[in-house]
């Protein structure tokens, strides 16, 4: 469904190369390689900073880094891995995924997806040219008032993770807009919602999360900016602020904030487990009203992560029953993914290990949050080396282990080339291993009462092997990841090809060649159930076990027929100027008004980029 | 997941058409832009939430400064309400005759409430400057002062960028550019329009009324 | 390599039922250690770790009932060679309804005696607790005894079997105020008073630390608990209250006199001597065992590097170098020793 001018089909059925060609790209698929291959590279750095902070606490009382380095480092990992790995690897999957999968041609607001992407990479780096100017962050990932007060953090490290935040908030509130309406109004014919991938269904939550909660910490870097350049008082204890106020703004954001991160990974495991145990998700409806349960109740838990703050006992209970609630959606899903095994005809591809290892991990990680629910046994817990382990094995037991169950399942459909399968299974155990070895001995830590967020620590407390244990996990997940990388290197040029649909699956984007031409469906598919291919391909028991019609074979009229928006500048350019206005604040005023005069000016030339579209060619 | 009857193919099938003629609509039958701006005021609306709840938190907290009853200007304000409330009608008449293509008084519509906009917008300026000025409250006087100016001042930044954006149509109007089929691009100016309005009767209500 | 690689799953395996084995003990893992929260030492402590032990036993059930059901499916429905399509199960809503039901039961086990502990640990403490303010700053902690008119810095003492009554404030930035062996941890928050009561049970030596990241020597923000028996505890307490004891040793004396003169005077409270609130109370420095926030050992040695480079030993540390070297230092190490 085209939104602005037409192209010239027969220059443009393959897609252009070339440096201008990426910049300028509104392409949903070309913009999801960008977010992945940037995700990545975030990812590695986020990893060595990880490696940094397990070799200084290998040992105690080790100098390896300073604490103030120790401190920066934490920070930035923990930013670097949530904003710029995690959320942008899911971006990169919704980015390509969503429109093949709903049978769509491209995203609602092709442009506007683009300058999401640009306006993410100068988040991006905004946050990191901190290092270039030797004030990286130091304020924890979650920056609590008052240490970033301009009292107790007087330097610019924490005006640049403030102002980064603001400029990845953005990018993520666009996409949010864009891929809500795409997934609401841009469905094939008879794609009904209950007809949606499971995949679909966890991408609209999150979205809907993205723009609800993303405002609460845009709110509250708000008012620590004005704290912090204009002496407002919002979390100044000498003029009567509260820094809890704070904790309340950035955990409302914070709590929807993780299930962003782990429901796109739920999404994926929702649609690799039946492709490779040739079953249907068991229980799929279920499935998606646990997704929007916890979405919306995801709203009322946010305090479970200030239970040692002193709120009093009305609030710690109601918080912790509400977070005990939450759990019960989250918890049944894990069974309807098992038992989507049952009776099935498993094939253990990597992709599949991988989103075995998301169940089985996700699984401990859930239960050492439930531990947490419950203030009395969370006042022993939080802050400690307990609950570094318990995200982990959210955030990377799920999240990483599903997102990458995701590379390996739609390497294929996205570079026409299969991934080394023994490669993928090297990769598969060495980073279970490396993974369990880093972590859950840190649950051990935790009980044994050592706190989080420190850049040593005394030798005689009983810490000593338990950590050095877990920095050489750490390695052994880094090596895990070069596997990974060998097998890219080795399988793009001499990988064998992929046809449409190697893993014999289920859902619309495995129709279509690998990689899809630039338009993706030459005539769009009229959708009869869930798992349309298969439907395609074998029916079931609702259609009478006979497969239901196949579109019609594609003929170059329907080709010539399509309209593509074509390639802009417009978005790289407003997302520079935008950087430029805030890169004014650390600067000077006047780039402030330079840049944000720029951007006015930019704006209006994107939205009347295509006031007028030339004369359609039909 | 029944298999596709007759009827509901047609519908498909007639929506489907429907949107090959204007690539905006969709297969719901909604406007992609429609939608998209409803989805981005319920962002806003947890945004001004986010404002709101703060002021209200620190409501009678601050350690000193000018009170809200000893500064605030009860009738200023419920004249720049009621410059809003006018402006959402004369946008509704601007958007009525656009859609009836009488471009000039459309374009004169959109002028007043842009007008009526930027009238709000120097309210504001005079009202600020009497509380720093007069009263000596500033941002930093008291939570008072840092959270009226900050949820007021990003309203008024709202209001400005919508006057902005009106101004815009305005003058496309008059170079011509403007016809009944930028229906739903200015409908949908008219939809943010009226949510700056309502967002400002929620401020004035809550932190203007409300002793 | 490929024998390797087919080694691997059990290796994995084996690696993984043998640290959960440890986990549980099997092997032996220390669970005694010194800031162990799992040993607790008062009735805050206890009840706690009852709820604890609580949603353990249940979580390591659920834990291996679903990771059983996972690897036990994946070994029985592999994929045969030639077998057909398997049936295209949607699902079973009964199955499903009744499995939520069962998960929320679980969980309202474990809710009900949550929010009865909630409640009983937040309650007033009585008028008969032992009162102790204490005060949270960038690095080290401040603890006052009003009732006893005590004030000290970095050791905190308790008499056993008392409750005591814990009031907690920051003057600077948040912190957390965390003794892993006798129960669960409160926030320090500026501009607010913060609640912590408990009753220590057992006489002995323990450790705490700072519980929230505050800043650059977070992780140096530590202190050291003393519980002591009533009678221990009321001569711990006299000789708190005692005023400073006077230098005989003549290196002593002479660092007393560098004291009075320097810009120590403006930091630090030596009652009689003077007044200063901004860094430790050192009236008794000498009958603390640790210095710096139980940093080290409070020896002469130590407390010179400590004199001559405050920064050095805690990266941040607001007490400056006073340029103190030599002599100097080590006369006002031996004063600072005597005051017991």
């Amino acid at each position: 469904m085209a939104t602005q001018a037409a192209f010239m089909p027969g220059t443009q059925t393959k897609a252009e190369t070339g440096l201008w060609s990426w910049i300028t790209t509104v392409d949903h698929k070309r913009i999801g390689i960008l977010y992945g291959v940037s995700a990545f590279i975030f990812f590695l750095i986020g990893g060595v900073e990880a490696l940094i902070m397990r070799m200084q606490l290998a040992v105690p009382d080790n100098t390896l880094v300073s604490a103030q380095r120790f401190n920066e480092l934490f920070t930035m990992h923990g930013t670097t891995m949530i904003f710029l790995g995690i959320m942008p690897l899911g971006a990169a999957f919704f980015n390509y995924m969503v429109p093949l999968m709903i049978g769509a041609r491209d995203v609602a607001y092709p442009r506007l997806n683009a300058l999401s992407y640009w306006i993410f990479l100068s988040g991006a780096l905004f946050l990191h040219a901190s290092f270039v100017f030797g004030v990286p962050p130091d304020g924890g990932w979650f920056g609590y008032a008052n240490l970033t007060s301009k009292q107790f953090s007087p330097t610019q490290s924490i005006d640049f993770w403030m102002l980064g935040l603001q400029i990845l908030g953005i990018a993520s509130m666009l996409a949010g807009f864009n891929f809500i309406v795409t997934i609401i109004n841009m469905r094939a014919p008879g794609m009904t919602l209950m007809r949606m991938p499971v995949f679909i269904w966890m991408t609209l939550v999150v979205q809907f999360l993205v723009v609800l909660a993303f405002p609460a910490i845009t709110v509250a870097l708000i008012l620590l900016m004005f704290d912090r350049f204009f002496g407002t008082l919002f979390y100044a204890p000498a003029g009567g602020g509260d820094p809890l106020l704070w904790q309340h703004l950035f955990w409302i954001f914070g709590h929807p904030e993780v299930y962003i991160l782990i429901l796109p990974a739920m999404g994926i495991v929702s649609e690799v487990l039946p492709t490779f145990a040739r079953k249907p998700l068991f229980g799929a409806p279920f499935v998606i009203y646990s997704g929007i349960t916890i979405g919306f109740f995801g709203f009322g838990v946010w305090s479970h992560h200030m239970f040692s703050v002193g709120m009093g006992p009305v609030a710690d209970s109601a918080f912790s029953v509400a977070t005990m609630l939450i759990a019960v959606p989250t918890g049944v899903k894990i069974l309807n993914w098992i038992a989507t095994l049952w009776g099935g005809s498993i094939r253990f591809s990597s992709a599949f290990l991988f989103s075995l290892g998301f169940i089985a991990m996700f699984t401990m990680g859930g239960l050492s949050g439930v531990m947490h629910a419950s203030p009395p046994v969370d006042l022993q817990q939080t802050d400690t080396y307990f609950v570094v382990a318990h995200f982990h094995y959210v955030l990377f037991g799920g999240s990483i282990f599903g997102l990458v169950s995701g590379i390996y399942y739609w390497w294929p459909k996205m570079f026409g080339r299969m991934l080394d399968e023994r490669l993928g299974k090297w990769h598969f155990w060495l980073m279970m291993i490396g993974f369990n070895v880093t972590f859950f001995p840190q649950h051990y830590l935790g009980l044994i009462g050592m706190p989080r967020r420190i850049y040593t620590y005394a030798p005689d407390l009983g810490w000593n092997f338990w950590n050095l244990v877990s920095t050489i996990g750490a390695f052994v997940i880094a090596l895990s990841f070069l596997t990974f990388l060998v097998n890219v290197w080795r399988t793009q040029r001499s990988g064998a090809v992929a046809g449409p649909d190697p893993w014999d699956a289920r859902t619309l984007e495995w129709a279509i060649p690998s990689p899809p031409p630039v338009y993706n469906f030459a005539v769009v598919p009229t959708v009869h159930g869930r798992d349309e291919l298969w439907l395609q391909k074998h029916g079931d028991e609702h259609t009478g076990g006979k497969p239901v019609p196949r579109p019609p074979a594609a003929t170059a009229a329907d080709v010539a027929s399509i309209h593509l928006p074509p390639p802009s500048y417009w978005p790289i350019v407003l997302a520079a100027f935008m950087s430029m206005m805030m890169s004014g604040l650390l600067v000077s005023f006047i780039l402030v008004i330079a840049g944000g005069l720029l951007t006015l000016w930019s704006m209006y030339k994107f939205a009347m980029e295509y006031h007028r579209p030339p004369a359609e060619a039909h | 997941m029944a298999g596709p009857g007759a009827h509901g193919e047609a519908a498909v099938h007639g929506a489907a058409a429907h949107a090959h003629h204007d690539p905006n609509i969709g297969t719901t039958g909604l406007d992609n832009r429609k939608v998209g701006m409803w989805i981005f005021l319920g962002s806003d609306c947890m945004f001004f939430g986010s404002l709101i709840g703060t002021y209200l938190s620190y409501k009678g907290k601050s350690l000193g400064g000018p009170t809200p009853a000893e500064v605030f200007n009860i009738p200023l304000t419920s004249y720049s309400a009621a410059l809003l409330l006018f402006s959402s009608l004369t946008m509704v008449l601007a958007l009525d005759a656009l859609k009836a293509n009488r471009i000039k008084a459309s374009a004169w519509w959109l002028f007043a409430t842009a007008m009526a906009g930027l009238h709000f917008v120097l309210n504001q300026v005079y009202e600020f400057a009497e509380f720093v000025l007069h009263y000596g409250l500033t941002l930093h006087t008291s939570l008072f002062g840092s959270s009226f100016f900050v949820l007021t001042g990003f309203h008024g930044a709202h209001v400005t960028g919508g006057v902005i954006w009106l101004l815009i149509w305005v003058g496309l109007a008059m170079r011509g550019k403007l016809d009944p089929r930028d229906y739903t691009k200015v409908e949908v100016a008219g939809l943010y329009w009226h949510f700056v309005d309502i967002v400002w009767i929620a401020i004035f209500t809550i932190i203007y009324l409300i002793p | 390599m490929k024998r390797l690689a087919s080694r691997l799953p059990l290796a994995a395996s084996l690696l993984g039922v043998g640290l959960a084995a440890a986990g549980c003990g099997a092997l032996g893992w220390p669970w005694d250690t010194p800031m162990t929260t799992v040993i607790p030492k008062s009735d805050f402590g206890k009840e706690t770790h009852d709820i604890f032990m609580l949603i353990s036993w249940w979580s390591l059930g659920i834990f291996v009932v679903v990771e059983a059901a996972l690897v036990y499916f994946c070994w029985r429905f592999r994929e045969r060679p030639g077998a057909p399509l398997p049936k295209q199960t949607h699902g079973h809503t009964p199955l499903e309804i009744g499995w939520t039901v069962a998960f929320a039961v679980i969980l309202l086990i474990f809710a009900i005696p949550t929010i009865r502990s909630i409640f009983r640990t937040q309650e007033v403490p009585a008028a008969t607790a032992l009162r102790v303010e204490v005060a949270g700053k960038q690095w080290w902690w401040e603890f006052s005894y009003p009732a006893l008119r005590i004030q000290t810095a970095n050791e905190l003492h308790l008499p056993v079997g008392q409750t005591v009554a814990f009031n907690l404030n920051a003057p600077d930035v948040i912190h957390s105020f965390w003794i892993p062996r006798l129960g669960g941890k409160r926030d320090v928050v500026p501009h607010r008073v913060n609640r912590l009561t408990m009753t220590p049970d057992t006489p002995g030596e323990y450790i705490g630390q700072c519980a929230e990241y505050c800043g650059e020597s977070h992780a140096n923000m530590r202190f050291r608990v003393v519980v002591h028996t009533p009678e221990e505890f009321e001569r711990w307490a006299k000789a708190q209250q005692a005023p400073p004891v006077e230098p005989t040793e003549p290196l002593a004396q002479q660092g007393k006199a560098l004291f009075a003169a320097n810009a120590c005077v403006g930091c630090h409270t030596i009652r009689g001597m003077s007044a200063g609130q901004i860094g430790p109370d050192l009236t008794h420095f000498g009958s603390r065992k640790t210095l710096g926030a139980n940093l080290l050992p409070n020896t002469a040695e130590n407390l010179v590097r400590w004199i001559e480079n405050p920064s050095h030993v805690k990266p941040g540390n607001r007490m400056p170098d006073l340029g103190m070297r030599g002599e100097q230092s080590k006369a006002l190490a031996a004063y600072l020793l005597s005051l017991k």
